[in-house]
Order: structure tokens, then sequence, then C-alpha cells
């Protein structure tokens, strides 16, 4: 990158592209000439799959914003209006909420294979940083969009939501109102949160993606085994257990791409509200400002945050314990300091911890979606304790890990 | 680097992005006041009047002010009794976190002793509270004494709006600001004092 052209001197038409504009060199730095690691396994479909899912998202977002009107008297109806009378309305609506689950769950295997290889180490630290960027603006975006059909879930979910700004000590009443446009949710709140959604944080996601992925083109892939294959090359400089990006990766990605959008169809077609998961029935009733839904909760992939901020018994706290959950991914490649990268190689304690927490997210996600009990109640407090534990731990533990030999190449399969 | 630097080159240097930054902040300036209250939001916002005339001993009545409801109960006197013996059971029972105009200080945080005006948004996460006015044990509370329960994440409040230690939310229910017109009429959002 950033050379003149050197291969590309030859006449023609792709000469004179060429001359201005370094396409070929661009299409062999990233696709032709990319040596990936060569032993990429299942884990390694889900970073283009959430590639896939963000061109769907963004596909489906703007024929949706085609029919809709962001009006709080109009908005309940013309989602109804997409549903029923526009030719496929039906369709796209639902490959974009059920797109924006699927999002959701791709992003938390692309996550989880970070964990297992250390895909966040050095000197990947900016990639995965870069990433718990990505997972924020994707979070807001999920919210934001969420509160645009103006069902009574987004009305109150967005007044939960907002509320939490009235955590910040002395200004949080007047961030609320400033959030919000207004006393209370209402048109104005819509009308910007519609805004934000489909134009200002997709602008963010997509200039977030393209960060992402020159950094980690830049350092180049991390693997299952965690060599760094940059270290064995031959005399023409490619690394001895690399392959191109394209066409070996390209073709295995794209039939990944097929298994998921067998399942992710699959979805869209029988089961889009996922038996009120992806669509909750609370917001199939218009937003009405007098009456809460007996049971408040965020749709799933918020939900094991949302029983961290119910599990504890004060509200600023509360706040303040769901943002630093989600802060203290940020610190991992400092958190971890243990020079092996995979699970591999790295001994049971390690492997069970890190088991026990993907076990505790996974069911504090569940109880994010119950109804506060005291028993629920208190295991959220527990799995809470233990989620933040878990760092503290692996701080201490990576401090001096017995591990076992990590190889120098990868062996071949 | 440091060797050749033109000295009045580098303070022209610095200056202008000094002055760049501060404008840059002036121009930011419009940006986010936009996302203030707009004066028809605020026009909005005005005060409502509620008539209280057909409000039965216990009964409440939901009035819309400012696009939130607001609670307005007729407490009976059996209601308004055990408010004294629930203090110890409160995180704030003076109400001096609260946020509540001057003339409601006092143990009923109202203007007449029977008549309760709080707004009706739990003051956790902003969920409306469910009335629950008879004195018999509830789900939620053995010793039920009458008052207000938020559903969502299980604050629970007396017939004043108190809230009960052991509840998310940390303060009491607010009080807003109200005037009595005459005996049947209320007007919410109006001190009768600021005109």
């Amino acid at each position: 990158m950033g050379k003149i052209a050197s291969s590309s001197s030859k006449g023609g038409f792709s000469g004179w592209i060429n001359a201005r504009l370094p396409v070929t060199q661009f299409y062999k730095d990233h696709l032709s000439e990319y040596y990936a690691p060569k032993n990429f396994n299942f884990w390694y479909f889900f970073g283009s799959l959430a590639l896939l899912v963000l061109v769907n998202q963004i596909l489906t977002g703007i024929w949706l914003t085609m029919h809709y009107k962001p009006d709080a008297a109009q908005a309940f109806g013309m989602v109804e209006y997409i549903m029923r009378d526009v030719p496929w309305g039906w369709l796209i609506r639902y490959l974009h909420t059920t797109g924006a689950s699927a999002f959701f769950v791709v992003i938390y295997f692309h996550m989880f294979r970070g964990l297992l290889y250390g895909s966040y180490k050095k000197p990947r630290e900016l990639v995965w940083i870069i990433g718990m960027v990505i997972y924020l603006a994707l979070m807001a975006e999920a919210f934001l969009g969420y509160v645009l059909p103006w069902g009574n879930m987004s009305y109150w979910g967005a007044k939960v939501i907002t509320q939490l700004f009235g955590a910040v000590p002395f200004v949080g009443d007047a961030l609320v109102e400033w959030v919000r446009g207004d006393y209370v949710i209402s048109d104005a709140t819509l009308n910007r949160f519609f805004a934000l959604h489909v134009v200002a944080l997709p602008l963010a996601i997509v200039a977030l993606v393209v960060l992402h992925i020159a950094a980690l083109h830049t350092v180049g892939s991390n693997n299952p085994e965690g060599v760094d294959i940059k270290k064995h090359k031959d005399e023409a400089g490619k690394p001895l257990d690399g392959i191109p990006f394209h066409p070996y990766y390209t073709v295995k990605d794209i039939f990944g791409v097929g298994v998921f959008l067998l399942i992710f169809l699959f979805v869209v077609f029988v089961k889009p509200d996922m038996g009120g998961l992806f669509l909750e029935h609370d917001n199939y009733v218009p937003a009405d400002p007098l009456v809460t839904p007996a049971l408040i909760k965020p749709v799933w992939y918020f939900t094991p945050f949302y029983a961290m901020l119910r599990a504890v018994p004060d509200m600023q706290l509360g706040a303040l314990i769901m943002f630093a959950a989600i802060i203290v991914l940020f610190f991992l490649p400092w958190l971890d300091r243990s020079p092996v990268k995979s699970i591999r190689y790295r001994r049971w304690p390690f492997k069970v911890m890190l088991s026990l927490f993907a076990v505790a997210f996974v069911v504090l996600g569940w109880l994010g979606m119950q109804g506060a009990t005291e028993l629920y109640k208190l295991m959220a407090q527990v799995l809470t304790a233990f989620y933040f534990f878990y760092f503290i731990w692996l701080f201490i533990y990576s401090g001096n890990e017995k591990y076992h030999e990590v190889p120098s190449r990868i062996e071949d399969h | 680097m440091t060797d050749n630097v033109n000295k009045s080159r580098r303070t022209l240097l610095l200056s202008t992005g000094a002055v760049g930054v501060v404008g840059a902040g002036f121009a930011a300036v419009p940006f986010l006041k936009s996302w203030l209250p707009s004066e028809r939001a605020k026009a909005a916002g005005g005060p409502v009047k509620a008539d209280i005339s057909k409000l039965e001993t216990g009964q409440m009545l939901n009035v819309m002010w400012r696009g939130q409801p607001v609670f307005v109960v007729n407490r009976s006197s059996k209601q308004t009794k055990v408010l004294e013996s629930l203090n110890d059971k409160l995180k704030d029972p003076d109400s001096e976190g609260s946020v509540q105009p001057e003339y409601v200080n006092n143990i009923f945080r109202s203007r007449q002793e029977n008549l309760l005006v709080v707004v009706g948004i739990c003051t956790h996460l902003g969920c409306s509270p469910k009335y629950y006015p008879d004195l018999v044990p509830q789900q939620f509370d053995a010793e039920w004494k009458g008052g207000f329960f938020c559903p969502c994440h299980s604050s629970r409040f007396d017939i004043s709006g108190r809230v009960f230690s052991g509840s998310p939310a940390s303060r009491n229910l607010d009080v807003p600001p109200y005037a009595f017109l005459d005996d049947n009429t209320i007007e919410i959002g109006n001190d009768g004092e600021q005109v």
C-alpha cells in the first residue's frame, strides 16, 4: 500500500487506471496476495459472515426507509403497512429484524473466537479495540432501530435506556432531557433516533469496519495454533504456512455463507419472531405512555448486561457495573499476560475458567429475560461477580502461567 | 528537526491551530443545542388542570402532564395514619433528597393532608408504578401498608411515594409543582406563586 503501482506500468485500459488509482495493487494487498494462515477452522467463518449481515442490514434498511415515516403518530401504522400492503415488504422487514439478531449471533461467535485463540494479543490489540468499538456502535444501532416501530416495548425500552443517562452525576437529568429532546420520550425522540439509526451510526460502523480490516491486514491474521506465520517465509517473502485469501478463503467462506443462509432464511420464513425473542410480543401493541408492560426486557442480545444492571439495588452503581462489564473487555489485551495465544497450548485452569465465563454470560442472558424474583436476583449477583472475577483471575494467573510448548510452524493437516 | 524551526512560523502555526479549535467549539454549539426540547415541546409542557370533585376516598386519578402520568390520590385517614410508623423502613423518610416543591415538606408530602400529587414515574428507570391501596399482605411484601409497586424492577413506595429500603430506586417519587385553583380543581405544573 502507498507505493506507486509498479506491476501495472503496462499500457492498456488497466495500465491507464492503475497509473491513476492503484486498483490492482489494492486487490493484491487484500485478496490475491494477502496471506492468511492455512489452518483456519469453523470459527473463522464469522468475520466474513458479519460483513455479509452488515450488507444485508444496509440493503434492507434502505428499502425499509422508503416506506416508513419517523412520526410518533404514524410509525406504528407504517410498520404494519410495510408488513401487509407493501409488495414483499414483510420479507424485507423480516430480513432486517432477523438480520439484527443474526448480527449479534455472528458477532458473539466472532468475539469468542478471539477469546479462544488469543486473537486480541500483541500485535493485534488495535484490531481487538476497534472491534470492541464496533460492538458498542452495533449495540447503539440495534437499540435505536428497536425504537422505530414505536410499539409499547419500543417506547418503554427507550425510556429505560435514556433514563440511564440520569446516572451521570450532577448533569444527569439535564442530559436525559437533552437526549430525549423533550421532557418525555416523544416524537422528537423518535425523529432523532431515526436520523442516528439510518445515517450517523451506519456511516460510523462502515468506517470502523474498514479500520478493523485495515488494522488486521497490517499485522496479519491469527490462527487456531496461535503461531506467527510471518516468522517463516520463503525466498519470495511469502509465509510458508500462509495461503492467499483469494481463492482459498473466499471459496471456503462462500461455503460458510451457504450454510449460514440456510439457517438464517429458515428463521426468516418460519419463525421470524423466534417466539418473542427476536420480536417481542409487547411490541405488537402501539406505544402507550401511561401503561408500562408487565415485564420490561430488552432483546436477547442485551440481556446479559441488563441482568447485571438489575442485580444491583442502586441505579448509579448498577449503570456503572453494566458499563464496566463492557469497558473491561477493551483492556483484555493487557489483562491476559500469557505469551501463549491459543487455548490449545494453555493448561486446564484456563480452559475451565474460560468455559465458566462463557456459561456465566449465557446464564446472565437468560436471567435478563426473566421477571425479577429474589432467587434470580441472587443468581445474577453471583454471576455478575464471577464475570468480573474472571478478569482479575486472568490477570493474576496469566502472569506466571504454565503452558504447553508452542510449535514454531503449523503442522500439515 | 528542532534545529531549524522558524519561531515566528511556529507561533503562527500554534495560534492558528488554537483559534481553529475554539472556532470548532463554537460551531459545535448549535448542533448540540438543537437537541434540546424545542419551543413547541416547551409550550406543550405547560400546566394542566384536573377536576378532583369526583375523586372518592382511596381513589386515584391519572393525569397526563408533560406526557407523563401524574398520580392524584385522595387518601383515607387509614392510609395516612401508618406513614409515621414506616419511617425506619425507608431510604429517605424526610424526603431530603427528593425532587419536590418546598410547600410539601411534611410527612404527607402534600399541600392538603389527604390529597397526594406525585409524578407516576419510578425514579429508578422510568416505568410507571402500580397503585396498591389496600393494607393487606402482597406477593412482594408481606407487611404491605398501601402504596405503589413498580412491576419492572420491584421498587416499592409508601402511600406518600417514599421509597422503601431494598428497592433499586434511590429517590422518592417526584412531586410536581401544583396549586389549588378552588376546592374542586388543582393545576399541575404551576405553583400558584410565581404568577
